[in-house]
């Protein structure tokens, strides 16, 4: 079987378990909580529910049966990819995810975008130029340092408050996104540049630079043909990490520009203690992330011919 | 041949401006190349000889500041040459050839993509016809099945193919010089033959090549010329044979004297001073033996000697006084009962495609008292695996090794342990050995047995130190600020501390400048005397093997092929495999006029 | 998930030796104001929480150096008593994460095969969401407060670092001067104690320090989201939530918490890297 199918499997096998693995902190984290979950469904700990109302909550929402038995049936509604319903809302937890998939999905993606190439366009003017490299690390370092939120009010109050250019609340169209885009992407676009350009600078100060300059390459040419592959073996390998904050990131700030999205619908739930939405978050971004990783890992092994014979 | 050089350098200097001031690699070199010559230039390391192979290029760095009263290639002025001008000379006129492929081609890319480079950034290639060019580029190499070989990255090649397919790409526009930077360095011995002898049928074909080289055998059988330089003057020049065979100047000389032959008798290996060269007056007179106060106060200008020659030396002419070498070497005394004995060991591994590779195959061998065995092979023969398991770093999948008749490749550590100190190691890389926090006092002092106060523990590690020759000075450096040679002799006093039996030496001087070697070698040849300690010594260096050890084992693909003395080996040798190494190993009084093909070496089919 | 260490808020430019140290002198200094304030905030200002609704949203002006909040608060006063909580959730936890991933990581990379990998596939699973949402699975549990979200951080980073030091553990282990150490013949456990232990711990001292940034923004955030003290308590990230909130009245108001957090980020960070600086060169010799 060839390696790759090998590696392959491998890291799928090892998705199944990282999968199970969340869902099951998921649950613990479920009957960790203090108090009854038939009174949060219920309205809360304030409400006044009779005892009847709560034993049908608590039919419905199996509540009754021992731990293990509901872990099962637990377990068996997620390889079903059936979430449950929200104690909070009434609605099961998937349509609660789907309506906002959507609009998460393209400020992560936006952001994602907009950092990357950012991060490119700046290592490549920058590799190898001592004065415009200190420059850029200087910038590199503040917008790392910023939290990405308060990037957010700031751009808020100069270009929506100040200038009006931009909408403050919503995401009707494109113009709502380019704000948002921008606070999620600056810090995540220093750590890429400077990891990009230290990958470039140091493939060109390896020996296969010398040889290419030697048979009369321009810089240039030895800069895109050369190096920019070896520097995105180090950048694919932060992917995952960048990756993650990105979509971390869009919790924050879906809330400061005030946006539909998974953001604030998990911090609602959290303040809620609406475990079927925070399981539900926390599986499919689980699965996301893994996801992500094994296409990086292919991706990784697409550009460095020497990893694919290795059966991971 | 042309009457007017090819290249013409006179007064080449290149300073470099670094944090602690100007350091000037290059001070005032003078090179004469012809078409269909080759130029060798030889050094050790640190003498500038690469910078200036970079220098004719234009590729001497940035902050580099490069100077010269004659720069000219092909009639051309090189000093002023803008970046673009410097473009159209690079790969299409001179060609470059950097050591270890490996790093040297671009492991991301396919091999006839790099072998391709030069053709397209000259405009040469042929949009229809490129992939039929790189392949017939290949082929002239010498790479065998090249149709396959050129779709393939470079880590799937072997060293020596990979070594040929760097050189096709250099000469890809056929320039008319080539400008080779240690080229076969890294390779086992009878690849650097197969090397030597295609960059041998370029020259004859009419390329220039200029070598840069430390090994002075590799300069006697391809150079015509050869520059030695030292701490970046040329201090001798002149025809190759000529200069090997009657050096005029004292370092070339002690270069000589330095490299260990593989043929002859075991000589007592002269005792090399070292050290840094001088900034005023000649660079070489701290380590001259006959500097005298002129030679200290004024650096000597070139003079001609004999025809074709010149050399930068006030006392060339005068008789040399044969170095000094240590006391009458009394021969050592071996001991008759065995304190390793290796029965039958056998190592598998399982390689990433699932199959089995065989590294050592039942291997059995004594190591007497006292006596000095030399493993010798090239990559891949098993020799450094048979010397962990003898180490019991690696337990053999089948076979036993004995030390001092006791079971020692016993699965549990701690049946072991309190034997330890009976066997030592030193290795190639001393530096990744130390704690990297630790300073050379502690290093070594750790080694030293028993308990006692810290004061009697730092004397004991002076002794030793004094013993390989270091000052009690470098008892609180850090070995990351020693040099090469100090960090072995510190790996040394180590490894003597506990006052071991036998100690292992797995190519301990094959990192190390030739002199440094020389000196190194000598020291381990008074140890052994004097402690009487038993040496198994790895090398794949023939030369080294034959000044060291009293006997010799062969090994290839894991499998002993000849034991014996090293004396009636090297003569006589018995297995095919011997013979195959001992002609590859480039000889220095043996020049390429008088070609000795070696057996069943061709160009083709062979890696 | 921590962000390796040599990218994150990492590398400076390089100065000339005197700016340079000049530069880390600053931020030490800096930083060590902010630790004096967390510790003893009455030294520096007091009344955080006095409300004073006729001095609502005012600029800077004399009195109050940096204005007032919505219900009138000293701007000034909420942010010196806001360093304490700000610290603990930052600091806090990146001592704690960093003592437990060390545990772990070891654990992982010398306790044998089969204790290795339990840890490590724990470790995997742990990392195979982005820290926050780690973060606020355990707020989701326990409830918002202060110390959860000194827990939750905690909980979050531990795994990163616990993957680190094993990675280095095993490097060592397996290092040449390890195995000269088995060579003199010494035992296990001296090994352990005299070049394991030290050559692990030591990097990741300076990798702790440098990653006090990431705990301290990923801390902020989540006290931005209100999960973290609650109010009317100061802390940096809440103060920036409410502020958003005023954000047409006053955009001062939001420019002095997040103008401290970045700059104790910042600062921790130089350290940090100063002191990596130090310990590689002192190796290098």
């Amino acid at each position: 079987m060839a390696p790759l199918a090998i590696r392959l499997a491998r890291r799928l096998a090892l998705t199944l378990f990282v999968l199970w693995g969340a869902a099951t902190l998921a649950f613990a984290g479920m009957r960790l909580v203090p108090g009854d979950p038939a009174r949060i469904i219920a309205g809360g700990v304030q409400a006044n529910a009779t005892p009847e109302v709560l034993d049908a909550i608590r039919d419905q929402y199996g509540l009754r049966e021992p731990v293990g038995v509901q872990y099962v049936l637990f377990l068996g509604r997620l390889l079903r990819a059936d979430l449950g319903g929200s104690y909070q809302l009434g609605r099961p937890v998937s349509s609660v995810i789907g309506e906002q998939l959507g609009s998460t999905l393209s400020l992560a993606t936006g952001a994602a975008v907009l950092g990357f190439c950012l991060a490119v366009a700046l290592a490549l003017l920058t590799a190898g130029r001592p004065r415009a490299r200190a420059i850029s690390r200087v910038l590199e370092f503040c917008s790392i340092s910023t939290p990405n939120f308060w990037i957010g009010i700031l751009l808020l109050a100069a270009f929506s408050f100040r200038l009006r250019w931009f909408p403050v609340l919503g995401d009707e169209g494109a113009a709502a996104l380019v704000l948002p885009c921008a606070a999620l992407a600056l810090p995540i676009a220093g750590v890429l540049a400077q990891v990009t350009r230290e990958g470039l600078e140091r493939a060109l100060d390896q020996p296969f630079a010398l040889t290419a300059r030697s048979r009369g390459a321009t810089e240039n040419r030895i800069r895109a043909r050369h190096a920019l592959r070896h520097a995105a073996l180090p950048v694919l390998t932060l992917s995952g990490w960048v990756l993650g904050e990105l979509l971390a990131g869009t919790v924050v700030v879906e809330t400061v520009f005030a946006r539909q999205g998974l953001g604030h619908v998990v911090v609602a739930a959290v303040r809620g203690r609406d475990f079927p939405v925070v399981t539900g978050v926390v599986v499919l971004s689980a699965l996301t992330f893994s996801l992500i990783n094994i296409g990086l890992d292919l991706l990784y092994g697409l550009v460095d011919p020497r990893v694919r014979e290795a059966a991971a | 041949m042309t009457e007017a050089p090819l290249l013409e350098v006179a007064g080449l200097s290149v300073d470099f401006a670094t944090r602690r001031g100007v350091v000037r690699a290059v001070r005032d070199v003078d090179l004469s190349l012809r078409a269909g010559e080759c130029l060798a230039v030889v050094g050790e390391s640190g003498s500038g000889k690469s910078v200036t192979a970079r220098a004719l290029l234009g590729l001497a760095g940035t902050g580099a500041r490069v100077r010269a009263r004659t720069l000219s290639f092909e009639g051309r002025d090189l000093r002023r040459l803008s970046g673009r001008e410097w473009r159209r000379l690079r790969g299409r006129r001179i060609g470059y050839v950097l050591q270890d492929a490996l790093t040297s081609l671009d492991p991301l890319r396919r091999v006839g993509h790099e072998v391709a480079e030069a053709l397209e950034v000259h405009g040469l290639a042929d949009r229809d016809d490129l992939d039929d060019q790189v392949i017939g580029l290949l082929a002239e190499a010498g790479v065998p099945d090249p149709d396959v070989r050129f779709l393939q990255y470079p880590h799937e090649l072997s060293g020596g193919l990979r070594q040929r397919a760097l050189i096709a790409s250099a000469i890809a526009a056929r320039p008319s010089l080539l400008v080779a930077d240690e080229p076969t360095t890294a390779l086992d011995v009878t690849v650097q033959a197969q090397v030597l002898d295609l960059l041998r049928a370029r020259v004859r074909a009419g390329t220039a090549v200029l070598l840069i080289s430390h090994d002075l055998a590799v300069v006697a059988r391809l150079a015509d010329q050869v520059s030695v330089i030292y701490a970046g003057l040329v201090v001798e020049r002149g025809p190759a044979d000529a200069l090997l065979r009657a050096p005029a100047h004292p370092y070339t000389a002690d270069l000589l004297a330095a490299v260990p032959a593989v043929d002859g008798p075991a000589r007592e290996l002269p005792l090399v001073r070292t050290g840094p060269p001088a900034a005023g007056g000649c660079p070489y007179a701290p380590r001259c033996a006959l500097a005298d106060d002129r030679c200290r106060a004024e650096p000597p200008p070139p003079v001609p000697y004999g025809p074709g020659r010149e050399v930068r030396c006030f006392h060339a002419d005068r008789e040399r006084p044969v170095p000094a070498s240590g006391a009458a070497a009394a021969p050592p005394r071996v001991k008759d009962h065995a304190v390793v004995s290796v029965r039958g060991v056998t190592k598998r591994y399982r390689s990433p495609g699932g199959s089995w590779r065989t590294a050592v195959d039942d291997v059995s061998f004594d190591l007497r008292a006292g006596e000095a065995l030399g493993l010798v092979g090239e990559s891949g023969s098993g020799k450094s695996t048979t010397a962990r398991i003898v180490l019991a770093e690696i337990a053999p999948d089948a076979g036993t090794v004995l030390l001092d008749g006791e079971a020692w490749s016993v699965p549990r550590e701690r049946d072991r342990r309190a034997r330890r100190s009976r066997i030592q190691l030193v290795d190639q890389d001393p530096l990744s050995s130390f704690d990297p926090r630790f300073t050379v006092e502690r290093v070594v002092g750790e080694a030293v047995p028993g308990r006692m106060s810290r004061r009697l523990r730092r004397d004991r590690v002076a002794g030793l130190l004094a013993e390989v020759g270091l000052d009690d000075a470098l008892l609180d450096r850090r070995p990351a600020q020693l040099s090469g040679g100090q960090r072995q002799r510190v790996a040394l006093a180590r490894a003597l501390a506990p006052r071991p039996e036998v100690i292992v030496c797995d190519e301990p001087v094959s990192a190390l400048d030739v002199t440094v070697q020389a000196q190194i070698l000598a020291l381990l040849a008074r140890l052994r005397r004097e402690a009487g300690v038993a040496l198994l010594f790895i090398s794949h260096d023939l030369g080294v093997v034959r000044q060291v050890c009293d006997r010799v084992a062969v090994m290839k693909d894991g499998a002993l092929v000849e034991t014996g003395d090293v004396a009636d080996v090297f003569r006589a040798p018995r297995a095919a495999y011997t013979a195959e190494l001992l002609a590859a190993v480039p000889r220095i009084d043996v020049g390429w006029t008088t070609e000795r093909a070696a057996p069943a070496m061709n160009l083709e089919g062979l890696p | 998930m921590t962000a390796p260490a040599s990218y994150g808020p990492a590398a400076l430019p390089r100065l000339r030796v005197g700016a340079a140290q000049a530069g880390v002198a600053l931020a030490a200094a800096f930083f060590a104001l902010v630790c004096l304030a967390a510790l003893a905030p009455g030294l520096f200002a007091h009344g955080p929480d006095q409300v004073n609704p006729a001095l609502a949203l005012r600029d800077p002006m004399p009195g109050h150096p940096l204005g007032t909040d919505q219900l009138g608060r000293d701007v000034l006063a909420r942010l010196v008593f806001g360093a304490r909580p700000s610290l603990l959730v930052g600091v806090g936890s990146t001592l704690l994460a960093g003592l437990a991933g060390s545990a772990w990581g070891l654990l992982a990379a010398l306790g044998g095969r089969l204790v290795g990998e339990a840890a490590m596939r724990l470790a995997d699973v742990l990392l195979s969401f982005p820290a926050i949402l780690m973060a606020l699975l355990v707020v989701a549990v326990l409830g918002p407060g202060t110390r959860n979200a000194v827990l939750a951080i905690t909980v979050a980073l531990a795994p990163g670092f616990a993957r680190v030091v094993r990675a280095q553990a095993l490097v060592v282990r397996g290092s040449a001067y390890v195995r000269a150490a088995v060579n003199l013949g010494l035992t296990p456990g001296r090994i352990l104690l005299r070049h394991i232990a030290p050559n692990v711990v030591a990097p990741l001292l300076i990798l702790a320090t440098i990653n006090v940034g990431t705990a301290l923004i990923a801390g902020a955030s989540l006290c931005f989201l209100g999960l973290g003290p609650q109010p009317p308590a100061p802390e940096w990230g809440a103060m920036l939530a409410q502020a958003r909130d005023y954000l047409d009245a006053s955009w001062t108001l939001a420019l002095f918490p997040g103008a401290a957090i970045t700059l104790t980020v910042m600062s921790a960070t130089v350290v940090g890297r100063a002191l990596q600086a130090r310990y590689e060169g002192r190796e290098a010799g």
